[in-house]
């Protein structure tokens, strides 16, 4: 009787001891990966940054330079700015540079980098009911699709890879508003899902390569349009606002944006390779982009 | 040191309960004085376990006074009179344990409690039993447990309602063993029954309660003999009373 | 993918002395039991003091904590964001993003659970021990430790609905934690972001070991309710 009642204030004090250790961890000075008092920042971006392994493959060097640790949230580009907005995150890096200027603009954070591009590819069954393999003009192809209303797949979700698919259905002058039928498909959900969705049902889908690349499931699914120069896909990078978020970390998120754009940042992302593929080509002193 | 004031004579005066409009108990009055043992007798809903429960404080009348010599039976910040009930109420804890949480309800130290609940278990010899799961004991056992729960908060006046209803004749035999001690012992017992044997075994006096009225108040013999009403002689003969 | 290739990847996770696995269980485990654990400190007295007070809408609030226990993690994850963002009332504490963000949103869909049930166990409960308890002087408030004590292992049973439930949620800890890799990645985030990887015998790994734990931890904690209340009776 006495034992029994013993063991359970000792589990009850277990339970209790848990608690404090996760309150212990959850403090901005103490994390689950590193030592208590390690710096951290956050930094909001997309998901084909993440779902493709390119921070897996940066952020330990950075980290090894500087001893700052960054913590990536993988949102779609549209969700990764208002992260910034909120002043949730320090950085933002994402990849849709009419919302970036927006996000300058109005005074959510900047200046914005220019940070690296990769290209979107058009992806679909070997099968091809549209008949588009092997063009290397995005828009016919998507003319092509629309005319046989084969099965597409689009995110849907204000990622900077959805905003570009509605540049490129703009291109090709066709209305989205006015003819889509049942072969447009909104899902609402990242790279992974819209592949994973894709597969299952035949469908095409605009992906980035990077997540394309890494990307296990793909069944039946190929990539079917490369190399227009319209599927190229500009990184920028960009400071939230301190004078908006008195909290955001301002030295330890500039030396990151720094680093990344500086030349041994931006040689670490030409490095990142997966099965042989450069993913990301960096362009941080190209003015233009 | 105990403060031995007593909380008797009991006076009952004019206790009536209203329910959905019915009158449950009309005008109900008595004195109860210290030792032995009262037995409530009538037909169902004749208002015996309303009148015990009134007594008791856990429930309040419409009108009418439960007046104790010292208020609420209170004395020193303990209620010195206790309750058994017809089911009786086994805490999901050791027969042991059952006792020491009422001694710990009614505010006993740790000290007094160990001492109080060892000594009732000895008292009815309950002690093999002390470790077992009450509500895995027998039906005779757990009313025996109760009344010793009951006996260990050293009550003056016991109320018990209908203690044995429910228990087979051997069982019924050690629990009114039991009541005799108590009696013996001094504490006055106010008992509600159906068991015209019990209540010529163990009753010194008797309240017959018919429709919520008090229409008999006699010694036990004089009531079993000469019962007074026609509705008190229609009940000892057994007959349906109205 | 076949199941071969799955068990073989939950087989690897768990004897492969990965630690960043290990560490994923460890939040995950740790999230969930505190959310638990306070679930439980809150819940529990708040269900029997539901039990037992009498008020005006005493009704309309049990319907609302029932309502609750069917509260979409998404949502439960959206008001906990909008709650601890840095534009909201508590964003300077600044604990959107952390493990304890997470431990918020599993309590709060946790609580309704225990509150629901407690509330049912006990009002039964107290149906039963009432006279006796009141007899002791142990009225209103009073009563409830003896019923939350006597209602122990019954309550069990509400307390591993609510670590079910919170164990096997993806929605909100996903939207408050941000699934930060070695920070707030926990089972279901891993499990969601290999699914979004493509790599699916990885996440249906992952997804048996978090079955395997969950069936341990109810194992466990149903024979020693089974084996204490057969002692309570």
């Amino acid at each position: 009787m006495l034992t029994k009642r013993h063991l359970m204030t000792a589990g009850a004090a277990l339970l209790v001891l848990g608690a404090a250790a996760v309150a212990q961890d959850s403090r901005p000075s103490a994390t689950t990966a590193a030592p208590a008092g390690t710096r951290f920042i956050t930094v909001a971006s997309t998901t084909s940054t993440v779902d493709s392994g390119l921070f897996n493959h940066i952020l330990p060097l950075f980290k090894a330079k500087t001893g700052i640790e960054v913590r990536v949230i993988s949102q779609g580009t549209g969700q990764a700015l208002d992260t910034g907005r909120r002043g949730d995150a320090d950085v933002v890096f994402v990849h849709a540079r009419a919302a970036e200027d927006k996000f300058v603009a109005d005074g959510h954070g900047g200046p914005r980098r220019a940070v690296m591009y990769n290209d979107f590819v058009l992806i679909g069954p070997k099968s091809d009911p549209a008949g588009i393999k092997g063009s290397r003009d995005i828009v016919a192809a998507l003319r092509a699709i629309q005319t046989k209303a084969a099965p597409f797949v689009s995110r849907g979700d204000r990622s900077g890879t959805h905003q570009a698919e509605l540049t490129l259905w703009r291109d090709a002058g066709i209305d989205l508003a006015a003819t889509r039928g049942s072969w447009y498909r909104e899902i609402g959900q990242g790279m992974g899902a819209a592949l994973n969705t894709a597969g299952g049902m035949n469908a095409y889908v605009l992906a980035d390569r990077g997540t394309w690349l890494s990307f296990r499931n793909r069944g039946d699914l190929d990539i079917l349009v490369e190399g227009d120069k319209r599927l190229f896909n500009q990184y920028g990078i960009m400071l939230v606002s301190p004078q908006r978020h008195a909290h955001v970390k301002q030295a330890d998120a500039q030396a990151f944006i720094d680093w990344v754009v500086s030349p041994e940042g931006q040689k670490a992302i030409a490095d990142y390779k997966v099965g042989g593929q450069q993913l990301f080509f960096p362009n941080a002193t190209d003015s233009g982009a | 040191m105990r403060d031995t004031t007593s909380i008797l004579p009991l006076s009952v005066e004019g206790l009536t309960f209203e329910a959905g409009g019915k009158r449950l108990l009309d005008g109900v009055g008595f004195a109860l004085a210290r030792g032995g043992v009262t037995a409530l007798i009538g037909p169902n809903g004749s208002g015996k376990s309303l009148t015990l429960r009134m007594c008791h404080g856990l429930m309040r009348p419409s009108a009418g006074h439960v007046g104790w010599a010292v208020a609420d039976g209170i004395v020193g910040g303990l209620k010195r009179h206790a309750m058994v009930f017809q089911k009786p109420v086994m805490l999901r804890r050791s027969a042991r344990a059952n006792i020491l949480h009422a001694l710990a309800a009614i505010g006993l130290s740790r000290s007094d409690r160990n001492a109080r609940c060892v000594a009732a278990l000895e008292r009815f010899g309950m002690t093999d039993l002390a470790t077992r799961p009450a509500r895995l004991m027998s039906g005779g056992e757990q009313q025996r447990l109760a009344i010793a729960r009951a006996w260990a908060m050293a009550p003056e006046v016991l109320f018990l309602d209908e203690p044995t209803s429910q228990l087979d004749p051997g069982a019924t035999r050690q629990v009114e063993e039991m009541l005799l001690a108590l009696k013996a012992e001094g504490v006055t017992l106010v008992m509600a029954s159906h068991d015209m044997g019990q209540v010529r075994r163990l009753a010194d006096r008797v309240l017959f309660l018919n429709r919520g009225g008090l229409v008999e108040d006699a010694p036990t013999s004089a009531f079993f003999e000469t019962p007074a009403s026609a509705e008190a002689r229609a009940f000892v003969a057994g007959d349906l009373v109205w | 993918m076949d199941v071969t290739q799955a068990l073989s990847a939950a087989f690897g996770l768990v004897f492969g002395g990965d630690h960043a696995f290990y560490a994923i269980v460890g939040l995950s485990l740790t999230v969930t039991l505190s959310a638990v654990v306070l679930a439980a400190l809150i819940g529990l007295p708040a269900g029997a003091l539901l039990a037992l007070a009498r008020f005006p809408g005493r009704g309309a609030v049990i319907v609302l904590v029932n309502g609750l226990m069917g509260l979409p993690p998404v949502v439960a994850g959206l008001i906990v964001f909008l709650v601890l963002s840095r534009s909201g009332p508590l964003g300077s504490l600044g604990l959107l993003f952390t493990p304890a963000a997470m431990v918020v949103a599993q309590t709060l869909l946790v609580l309704p659970i225990v509150i629901a049930i407690t509330r049912q166990l006990i009002e039964d409960l107290h149906g039963e021990y009432r006279e006796h308890l009141a007899s002791l002087g142990l009225t209103g408030i009073r009563a409830i430790p003896t019923l939350l004590w006597d209602g122990r292992f019954a309550l069990a049973t509400a307390i591993l609905a609510g670590f079910g439930r919170a164990s096997a949620e993806v929605g909100a800890v996903l939207i408050v934690g941000g699934n930060i890799a070695g920070y707030t990645r926990t089972m279901t985030t891993a499990i969601a972001l290999e699914t979004s990887k493509g790599d699916l015998p990885l996440a249906l790994g992952l997804g048996i070991v978090l079955i395997a734990l969950t069936l341990g931890i109810n194992a466990v904690t149903y024979a020693a309710s089974r084996v204490g209340a057969r002692f309570a009776g």
